[in-house]
């Protein structure tokens, strides 16, 4: 890299190495991918050590330690994407490009893969070429692309029409039905003052919109009681729940809402710096994001001395870089830091040691947009929608098979049938209810009321109807898992492996029932053994699926006994090849013909055999 | 429903001794650490020769697993006879154990897991250094073949307990063959249980 333009980005980030996240970021954009010398350079700019600008280069998906292709193109693989032949277009465009997937081609121009969940459940299949989002791909668009790839067309110059995102809001409620100026909800909270605001938090009875429902006033009033140099506010738009897209809505069209949102923490807590977390799916957001914070400026709505009332307030955009684990707040402050992504160990909490181990209020982007809105007509008028342990209205992101997908606002208290009837859902056989970390829930639960009380969501509701195969969702969300598992805990990041590991065995029809109970046994460990929600929530999902649709698990059985976890004789195909024999002693029969011969063969004949059919599962020897 | 506990009181007169029950012991792809640690339980093998005897094992030096209460797998799956082996024990005994972190998990020797097998081999009898003019990768059929990977052993046939550690203490191999000739389900508690 010309050292002149590292030094540009580096200036830009004033040197400070907690922005080496945002650092590499901006330095890859400019060169593709990050070669090990332009590391060493950074680290040695930033006077870091290189182990730890490579720690961070090598975390995030988004980020190259290796050439990545002048043109890369991820094909969202949520279970959405899936139901919408995502893979038939990626086979097509790998088949026209002569590729294998995740390999980059020869001639280093192009690399074909997969990413997780990109937030755009509601118009796929979805990719992103060079970090830029593109929706509703056809098999037209996948030509067209081949083309345009092969003719080193560069993407900003690709049809406008297939980077254009819908809102698709299909029901507005109190939200986003606002009615308010931008500022006008931050102008209230001034009027108020932070302690009459953070009453009237209270009394709205507003709780985290992220799905753990923590209570907002408590979460305020703790970060404003706690003694630090500074205080933060940050909006965590880290959306990765696979389903969920609720807050890229809030962002594209609500956003002087969120800001104000977040002024208004701001004002609460006592803080006069904020940072939207915006993950790196949604880059296609950033510039519009910045002018408006600049036109906000200009309007005295944002910066120094807000609306003329002494009130000061500044907000930063970080970029993520493609890291579910990132949505965890503890996560996002260490990234928010410029480090991996992986969780913190708590306490001491976020809001007393978090950024720079300053108190921070780490909030969602719907929770933010809410304040706001509470903030202009009060605790009461809210309280009175809802229910009285969830008060309010929640967006619920509905995708899969509906007539309409899109984004509904809906008061807490509705039932998941009714949500169904609005989105035009048929012969619906089970729906998440938190995305793939959350529970899933089949016909016979559609009565049950979304609220933290009954069914607690972040709002991501993904819809299957009787044609899906609930085994590939849950093998679906398993390798979602296993792939964002941060790997700091041992049963996270062994566990998650080894669910994918027995749904692939179960895939390729080798299973028995042996590896049903290892996945429940999986689900009972990682619960509680986890670091954090990651491991505690990645099982819920896939233990839900083998309980409620065990049919879809077990047809997929090739005996009632145990089977082995590979092909036997095909492991010893390289030995053979080297060795060249062929012998009867270079091959291993399947397993039960040679349990049966091993057994045949001792002595004591038949009349003694041990009792072979043993039905229960294998037990570790702790207390 | 726990078929495999064994049910130590079944015998023919009530008044008679319990039978000895068999225990069947072997190394597969592994240091024979966990034998080792087996034998530290030092003076407690009297006692316990007095309600077991042993079939199989390196200590009996017995070639093949008759019909067993218990068998013990110390090391994981490396080659052809090691998947023979744990077969036979498996058609052999009502209760599989995985003794230690290599029956467990691949251990040491599956270190080599991340290389291709064929080039180790190439590596090691074709164009290592020092070779003998006219080194060949032996072919005998006397000779098992490697694996491609080294397998920990549940993938290979079902097993019932897992006993980690490396090894596992002798006081925790006691422990837990206690617990079960006592036809109880082995729980090892704090001090017993190491993952290392």
């Amino acid at each position: 890299m010309a050292t002149p333009e590292l030094e540009r980005i580096l200036a830009r980030h004033r040197g400070d190495p907690l922005q080496l996240l945002q650092i590499l970021i901006d330095v890859q954009a400019h060169q593709g991918w990050l070669p090990p010398a332009t590391l060493s350079a950074i680290a040695e700019a930033l006077s870091i050590p290189r182990a730890r600008v490579e720690s961070t280069a090598s975390f995030y998906s988004f980020l190259h330690t290796r050439p990545a292709g002048e043109f890369r193109i991820l094909f969202s693989d949520n279970i959405t994407d899936r139901m919408l032949g995502n893979q038939a277009l990626m086979q097509a465009l790998c088949e026209t490009l002569w590729l294998e997937p995740g390999k980059v081609s020869e001639d280093g121009l192009v690399c074909v893969d997969t990413t997780s969940c990109t937030g755009m459940c509601d118009q796929g299949p979805a990719v992103l070429a060079n970090g830029r989002t593109i929706t509703r791909l056809t098999p037209e668009r996948i030509d067209e692309m081949a083309h345009l790839i092969r003719h080193r067309v560069p993407v900003g110059d690709w049809p406008p029409e297939w980077f254009h995102v819908e809102d698709n809001i299909r029901r507005r409620d109190v939200l986003l039905d606002h009615g308010l100026a931008p500022g006008a909800a931050l102008a209230a909270a001034l009027d108020r003052g932070p302690t009459a605001l953070l009453s009237e938090i209270e009394r709205s009875g507003l709780r985290g919109r992220g799905g753990a429902g923590f209570g907002s006033d408590i979460k305020w009033r703790a970060c404003r009681d706690a003694w630090g140099d500074a205080h933060y506010v940050i909006c965590n738009a880290d959306e990765g729940e696979p389903g969920t897209f609720k807050d890229r809505v809030l962002l594209a069209s609500y956003f002087d809402m969120v800001v104000d949102g977040m002024c208004i923490a701001g004002l609460a807590i006592g803080a006069n710096k904020g940072f939207i977390y915006l993950r790196g799916e949604y880059r296609y957001l950033l510039d519009r994001l910045e002018t408006r914070l600049t036109e906000r400026r200009e309007q005295g709505l944002l910066g120094h001395n807000i609306l003329g009332r002494g009130f000061s307030f500044d907000i930063k955009i970080h970029l993520g870089a493609g890291a579910y684990i990132c949505g965890e707040e503890s996560a996002l402050i260490e990234s928010l830091e410029g480090k991996p992504g992986k969780p913190r160990i708590r306490p001491p909490f976020p809001v007393t040691n978090g950024y720079r181990g300053q108190p921070t209020t780490v909030n969602n982007v719907e929770t933010l947009a809410l304040a706001a809105l509470i903030a202009v007509r009060g605790g009461e008028w809210f309280r009175a929608i809802g229910t009285p342990a969830s008060t309010g209205t929640k967006l619920l992101s509905v995708s899969g098979d509906v007539a309409s997908p899109g984004i509904y606002e809906f008061p807490f208290g509705v039932t998941v049938a009714e949500v169904l009837a609005a989105a035009g859902a048929h012969d619906t056989q089970a729906v998440t209810s938190a995305g793939a970390a959350g529970h899933c829930l089949a016909a016979d639960e559609f009565d049950r009321r979304i609220a933290f009380e009954d069914v607690a969501t972040g709002g991501s509701i993904m819809v299957f109807d009787a044609s899906r195969d609930m085994f590939e969702v849950a093998r679906n969300f398993a390798h979602f898992f296993a792939h964002e598992s941060c790997g700091f805990c041992t049963p996270c990041r062994v566990g998650t492996a080894v669910n994918a590991r027995l749904l692939d065995k179960l895939a390729a029809n080798r299973g028995s029932p042996y590896d049903l109970d290892e996945i429940g046994k999986m689900h009972r460990l990682m619960q509680g053994t986890s670091h954090c929600g990651l491991g505690n929530t990645a099982t819920i999902a896939i233990d839900d699926m083998l309980v409620k649709f065990r049919p879809a698990f077990e047809r997929r059985l090739m005996s009632p006994e145990y089977e082995p976890a590979f092909d036997l004789d095909a492991a010893l195909s390289q030995a053979r090849r080297m060795t060249g024999r062929d012998d009867a002693d270079a091959h291993l029969g399947d397993n039960r013909s040679a349990l049966a011969a091993a057994g045949a063969r001792a002595p004591g004949g038949v009349e003694s055999a041990p009792a072979t059919a043993k039905p229960a599962p294998a037990k570790d020897v702790q207390p | 429903m726990d078929t495999h506990k064994l049910n130590v009181a079944t015998t023919d007169s009530p008044a008679a001794k319990p039978r000895k029950l068999k225990i069947a012991t072997v190394s597969l792809a592994g240091c024979f650490g966990c034998h080792m640690s087996f034998l530290d339980i030092d003076e407690r093998l009297l006692p316990l020769l007095e309600r077991v005897e042993f079939d199989r094992s390196p200590l009996t030096d017995i070639k093949r697993c008759g019909f067993c209460d218990i068998g013990l797998i110390e090391g994981g799956v490396c080659n052809a006879e090691n998947v023979h082996v744990l077969r036979e024990f498996r058609a052999h005994c009502k209760v599989l154990v995985a003794l230690g972190a290599c029956a467990i998990n691949g251990g040491l020797p599956a270190q080599r897991n991340h290389l291709d097998l064929g080039e180790i081999l190439q590596m090691v009898y074709r164009t290592g250094h020092g070779l003998a003019p006219g080194s060949a990768i032996p072919d005998d059929p006397e000779l098992p073949l490697p694996l491609n990977q080294v397998h920990p052993v549940h993938e290979v046939v079902k097993i019932d307990y897992f006993l980690p550690g490396c090894p596992p203490s002798g006081d925790a191999i006691w422990a837990f063959l206690t617990q079960l000739i006592d036809g109880r389900d082995p729980a090892l508690g704090h001090g017993l249980l190491q993952y290392d």
